[in-house]
């Protein structure tokens, strides 16, 4: 899938890689997708809660190896 | 989301443990990027949390100065609820966290403050534990009381007593 940018939260456990997207979706312009990379597996869970009380939109989550890829639209104004 | 409509989180922080406070910094700081109005009273042991690490103990009056010796508080000096072990158990814990990247509790309250999150000492319970003036930390917000606590809980989706 494409992204407009990529978040490496390899190596960090709840809250940071939730902190850290929060933090660069704010970046983002509306419409725009952001990559997540992480291998803690609670952000397969994490992030659509997320999503659904922020607004944004959880696209897809894809897991190959232990690494684990999310994406995520930006949709909240 | 706009300042009006945003759902409000409320945490009670009561205990002064080092992993009940971790366990409230991760739920407020993950709440304030949920886009929620986090507030954080802090009461009785919590207390302890926001105390400054260095400096006198503080307390006005030798009774107040002895109180403030022996509970002395600052996140460096907090223990763990289970497997302290004079200290032992606390240092390894430390030493995890650090090895994977798990941001101290002095990270916390940081990362905590710059996001907006309030941290509010309850005024009662700081004259009853002799706390002064000063004895707090930079990002602690002014004392309240109960009534700015519930007024806060009420409009809150969730509260939370830690």
């Amino acid at each position: 899938m494409k992204a407009d940018a990529t978040l490496d939260c390899v190596g960090l456990y709840c809250p940071m890689p939730i902190v850290k997207a929060a933090q660069k979706i704010k970046e983002m312009k509306p419409g725009e997708v952001l990559e997540v990379l992480a291998d803690d597996k609670g952000i397969k869970l994490d992030m659509p809660a997320w999503c659904q009380t922020t607004g944004n939109e959880c696209l897809a989550i894809e897991e190959s190896g232990g690494e684990i890829k999310v994406y995520v639209r930006k949709t909240q104004k | 989301m706009a300042e009006a409509e945003k759902e409000k989180l409320t945490i009670v922080v009561f205990s002064g443990e080092l992993d009940k406070a971790l366990a409230a910094f991760i739920i407020a700081t993950t709440g304030a990027s949920m886009g929620m109005d986090v507030s954080m009273f802090f009461t009785f042991w919590g207390l302890n949390i926001l105390k400054k690490n260095e400096g006198p103990a503080g307390g006005k009056g030798l009774m107040k100065k002895m109180l403030n010796w022996m509970n002395r508080g600052g996140t460096r000096r907090l223990k763990l609820t289970h497997f302290h072990m004079f200290g032992l158990g606390t240092a390894m814990m430390k030493k995890f966290m650090k090895e994977n990247h798990v941001p101290s509790l002095d990270e916390f309250i940081k990362m905590a403050k710059d996001m907006g999150v309030k941290m509010i000492p309850c005024s009662t319970t700081c004259s009853v534990m002799g706390i002064g003036e000063g004895a707090f930390r930079e990002e602690v917000g002014s004392l309240a009381g109960a009534a700015f606590f519930l007024n806060e809980a009420r409009q809150s989706k969730v509260t939370l007593f830690i």
